[in-house]
């Protein structure tokens, strides 16, 4: 499903981020990705879905090499995987409904099955009664519920998810974990950063430490393992 | 791409005019002021370019015949001068039509000459090219039986040097304005799509091709455009039928005329129009190219 071989990563200010790290994930699986800030959590994060692009090393994601990809084939690896960002990244212009729509719309899916796919997602989060109104409507939570909507409603085989409840409240962080649980029950591989100890140390999955730019270590049902 | 997928795109672009609300307002003004600027100066220097011309098209070479010919020379003459290359027409005129016609300008004094007319016979020619007419005057000048060749030498030529420069200033300012004017719309337009560059990049990070984010964006620059340049034409229309309205029955019968009302302003409205679209789709297309590198 994913797999890194040697992938290094520098970037333009000499800043090493990823220092040939070696990982792999299968098909199904829920990862936590966790480690100090700075440690190339992020990096690692956003090379899942081509935002950045490894300076050496091998890097395949859901069969594609992420290192020889060409820059038109991007959108196509992008509609592959679903991404849950920290800020939720919804179009301000656009309302809950189209929001998720445009996941679908870009795959130049039917206006019928667009509907009637966009209506199941919004249920299975429960906004389906706020699809009319704005993201700016709408609380952290409730956006973030939006945000993870759309990551699924192409029924992607992995969602990639930094940092999802880094901007909500607890009680709220424990909804969108127990929406990731569900998603993951279905078969669909989670990649999650997070520094949220309690959620990791509740909800017992694999954990990958990552530290300098290389995994520190990677055990199933680990815990956070960071003093706070 | 999908016909259903350009309609989709069609559709969001008019629900992003009506979303955007004051930056849709504010683009559609800057090009509403602008189109009108550029569509007045068209006008105005289209009308000058007229004048200009007709001013040139004026000049004609009047060729004095002298007593001596004959009917048979006269015919000859108009003969060899119709068939003078760069000569467009020839008219006879007799002395007794010379007199009247001076009669008509001048007063009934004159007609105390019709006892013993003094004037000539004279050929009023004109040239295909006003610039000819000097080479056609020495032609005509150098025939058996011509008195006199008269064309206003010395004034023509400052004239036609002076009616080109003010042609060439014309062309310098209008290309300047349209200039100015592109670089004023799509800067606007430039300052909208700045301003939702934000947006372009989750479009991008959701699996949104190029042309996907580029197409409503470059639509709504068209928008934008059309709905900018309804205002200028609808006002030069009503201005430019106002002034022909004022100006043609008191111009009626004299050598200057203006354009005529059509269809000269259906051309100006289309080039305002097509202006308007234009820069509208240039505008958004270059203004967007830098934010879809995500």
């Amino acid at each position: 499903m994913i797999q890194m071989k040697n992938v290094y990563k520098k970037y333009p200010n000499g800043i090493v981020a990823l220092n040939g790290m070696n990982v792999e994930i299968k098909q199904g699986e829920f990862v936590y990705i966790v480690g100090p800030s700075g440690a190339g959590k992020s990096t690692f994060i956003k090379m899942m879905y081509r935002e950045e692009s490894p300076t050496s090393g091998q890097m395949l994601v859901n069969g594609i090499d992420l290192a020889k990809i060409k820059r038109k084939n991007i959108p196509l690896l992008r509609r592959q995987i679903g991404v849950v960002f920290q800020d939720f990244k919804l179009l301000p212009r656009l309302n809950v409904y189209e929001n998720v729509a445009f996941a679908l719309e870009v795959i130049e899916e039917k206006p019928e099955a667009i509907r009637k796919r966009v209506l199941e997602v919004l249920d299975l989060v429960g906004l389906k009664h706020k699809a009319r109104m704005f993201p700016r409507e709408l609380s952290g939570g409730e956006q973030q519920r939006i945000s993870v909507a759309r990551s699924i409603v192409n029924t992607p085989k992995v969602v990639i998810a930094d940092e999802p409840t880094g901007n909500l409240d607890p009680e709220t962080s424990w909804d969108i974990m127990n929406l990731f649980e569900r998603i993951n029950a279905s078969g669909t591989t989670i990649l999650m950063a997070t520094h949220n100890r309690e959620i990791v140390n509740t909800m017992r999955h694999r954990v990958i430490a990552i530290e300098g730019g290389l995994i520190a270590r990677d055990e199933v049902g680990g815990d956070y393992g960071y003093e706070g | 791409m999908k016909a259903r997928t350009m309609t989709r795109h069609f559709r969001e672009s008019l629900k992003s005019l009506g979303r955007n609300g004051w930056m849709t307002f504010a683009s559609v003004s800057a090009v509403t002021v602008t189109l009108l600027l550029v569509g007045v100066f068209v006008l105005i220097m289209m009308n000058l370019n007229k004048v200009a011309d007709d001013l040139e098209n004026d000049v004609e070479i009047k060729s004095f015949v002298s007593l001596e010919a004959d009917e048979a020379t006269l015919a000859e003459m108009e003969t060899a001068i119709k068939s003078m290359s760069g000569v467009e027409s020839v008219n006879y005129s007799t002395k007794e039509e010379e007199l009247s016609d001076l009669v008509l300008d001048f007063g009934d004094e004159f007609s105390l000459f019709e006892q013993n007319n003094p004037l000539l016979d004279v050929f009023y020619v004109k040239a295909t090219e006003p610039q000819q007419t000097e080479n056609v005057a020495k032609e005509i000048s150098q025939l058996e039986g011509i008195e006199e060749v008269k064309y206003g030498e010395g004034k023509i030529e400052k004239l036609f040097t002076f009616l080109n420069t003010g042609r060439n200033v014309g062309l310098v300012l209008i290309l300047a304005l349209l200039f100015t004017a592109m670089f004023l719309i799509s800067n606007t337009i430039r300052i909208t799509i700045v301003a939702r560059r934000h947006e372009i990049e989750i479009m991008k990070l959701v699996g949104a091709t190029n042309w996907f984010v580029r197409v409503p964006f470059i639509l709504e620059g068209m928008w934008l455009g059309l709905l900018g340049s309804i205002l200028p034409i609808a006002l030069i229309v009503t201005l430019y039928y106002n002034v022909t309205e004022f100006a043609q029955p008191k111009l009626s019968g004299e050598m200057i005329q203006l354009l005529d009302f059509a269809p000269f302003i259906y051309q100006v409205s289309a080039l305002i129009l097509l202006m308007g679209v234009f820069i509208g789709i240039w505008g958004s297309f270059m203004s967007i190219r830098k934010f879809l590198r995500v």
